[in-house]
């Protein structure tokens, strides 16, 4: 159920699963595997679903929200867009470039002073260090942490090392850009400034997907929105009718079980 | 991508890791000798004073072996654990992870190239005058070496993933390969039906030719290039082993 003026696919799941190994059998190690090798291949071969089956379509220009709960497998789908991890079963189709801020500070280092990291993060997200250097002055304006950019970011709160997490991304001329859940720590101040750079990177046609579980910031935020339930999606469409289903699921699985 | 943006990332990766060296200690230069220089000492004592081995400049001798090994056994303890360490760069964001045990290893070539004055003042103490040789001799030795050490660290930080105990296995066989290596004895004191023991380590025919280099200013060649070819299919083996197991890295770290 596409909107009509949104035609371009540039992400496409053709009925991926996605299945996990158990970690426990991972982190035993060889001296279990020998040992109990019967045992141990036949721990290798079970495997947890984190999706099943799911088909959808992202189209370029839009802001794509998932919802659902913690372990539905929203973060998984973000992975596969990404590429870090491969599906089981299915096709995936990303045709653009993928920038992501999935996790806080991931590519940061602590010792290194809010500058450095700059750098650093911002070559590790795909960008030239020629163009990092020419930007970093907006890129510290943008994060607003002002003298502490010179500091290690270990003396960082979490709400500032967002800041700069986001900055950096901010700056990277996206086309895809996926967003997990980061914005949830900054001050109210710093989320307005995310939430209308984000509006700002639609209106440059950068496809957005968004995890996250503020409904308002979903619903102010995106064009369609992805419920997923139990690894697989329960629906999809316009923000408003899949967020009152989604509360509406919520009160009665509250009221039934207690 | 192409191939500046590829070394951008090196690099910074690289001036990363220094940084983060020398930040936590100024004397970060100091420690990285003092490894080897203090391991020196003890085979000094051990084999010189107490075993008598002889050996001419057999301080000098031992310098000459220790340094290039720390280079080796640095990278490749490191690299049991070096993917974990940066289980957020693999998982979060999308890069070529071979880059992370590359940038380890190439980080303590750059330690190993810093100690070289060192061993200079070492050739200098014993009236060696350095000659023309030891600038190709020191680039020939350290490709050669940078090869076999990339090798054996992708394989070794690919496979711990899936067997998370590798490290103490690491940790043996390293210290197996340092008595299979003449480091404190010369190969000419192996027994002759030991020697295809020792011929079969790679790491052997390096340390014999550095020490060539370093104390008597040529390099065996033949002996350099059987090496070298046998380092090149380590790298091989080592990099088409981390690509075959790289896919699932986003799974299961």
């Amino acid at each position: 159920m596409s909107l009509p003026y949104y035609n371009k696919v540039v992400v496409s799941f053709e009925e991926v699963t996605k299945t996990y190994p158990y970690y426990a059998y991972i982190i035993a190690g060889l001296k279990n595997f020998l040992l109990k090798l019967p045992q141990a291949i036949k721990h290798s071969r079970k495997r947890f679903v984190a999706l099943k089956n799911i088909s959808f379509q992202i189209y370029e220009g839009e802001c794509f929200g998932i919802i659902g709960k913690n372990g539905a497998g929203k973060s998984t789908i973000l992975s596969l867009i990404l590429g870090v991890i491969k599906p089981d079963k299915g096709r995936i189709y990303v045709k653009k470039r993928v920038s992501a801020l999935l996790e806080l500070g991931s590519g940061f280092h602590p010792d290194l002073t809010g500058r450095e990291n700059i750098i650093l993060n911002g070559v590790l997200l795909g960008m030239r260090k020629r163009k990092i250097l020419r930007e970093i002055e907006k890129i510290i304006e943008f994060s607003e942490l002002g003298d502490f950019i010179d500091q290690p970011i270990r003396t960082y709160s979490l709400g500032m090392i967002a800041r700069l997490g986001f900055s950096v991304v901010a700056h990277l001329e996206p086309e895809i850009l996926l967003i997990d859940e980061v914005l949830a720590v900054g001050d109210l101040g710093f989320q307005k400034k995310c939430i209308d750079k984000i509006l700002s990177f639609k209106q440059n046609r950068v496809t957005i997907v968004f995890v996250s579980h503020n409904m308002q910031d979903i619903k102010n935020l995106c064009d369609r929105v992805m419920w997923i339930e139990d690894h697989t999606i329960k629906m999809i469409g316009n923000p408003d009718e899949v967020i009152k289903a989604y509360e509406q699921n919520f009160k009665t699985k509250y009221i039934d079980e207690y | 991508m192409d191939i500046f943006y590829y070394f951008d990332l090196i690099s910074v990766l690289t001036a990363k890791e220094l940084k983060v060296r020398y930040k936590n200690s100024i004397l970060g230069y100091f420690w990285s000798v003092l490894n080897p220089l203090s391991m020196a000492l003890i085979f000094l004592f051990a084999f010189k004073k107490v075993l008598k081995i002889p050996i001419e400049n057999y301080t000098f001798f031992l310098i000459c072996g220790l340094f290039p090994w720390q280079w080796f056994s640095n990278s490749v303890m490191v690299s049991t654990n070096i993917l974990l360490a940066n289980a957020t760069l693999i998982k979060k964001i999308n890069f070529p992870s071979y880059i992370i045990p590359l940038v380890s290893v190439l980080n303590d070539m750059i330690h190993f190239m810093m100690s070289i004055p060192i061993i200079l003042g070492f050739a200098l103490f014993y009236k060696i005058l350095p000659t023309a040789t030891w600038i190709y001799g020191i680039l020939l030795l350290t490709i050669s070496q940078f090869l076999l050490t990339l090798g054996i660290s992708l394989f070794i930080s690919s496979l711990n993933l899936f067997f998370r105990d590798l490290e103490r296995i690491v940790n043996i066989g390293v210290t197996i390969l340092f008595y299979g290596t003449p480091i404190f004895y010369e190969m000419n004191f192996v027994p002759q039906k030991y020697k295809s023991f020792i011929i079969i380590n790679p790491l052997a025919g390096i340390i014999e030719n550095w020490r060539n280099l370093f104390m008597k200013n040529f390099i065996d060649f033949p002996l350099f290039w059987k090496n070298f070819a046998y380092n090149v299919i380590i790298f091989f083996l080592g990099f088409l082993i981390f690509k075959k197991l790289s896919y699932k890295f986003g799974e299961i770290l």
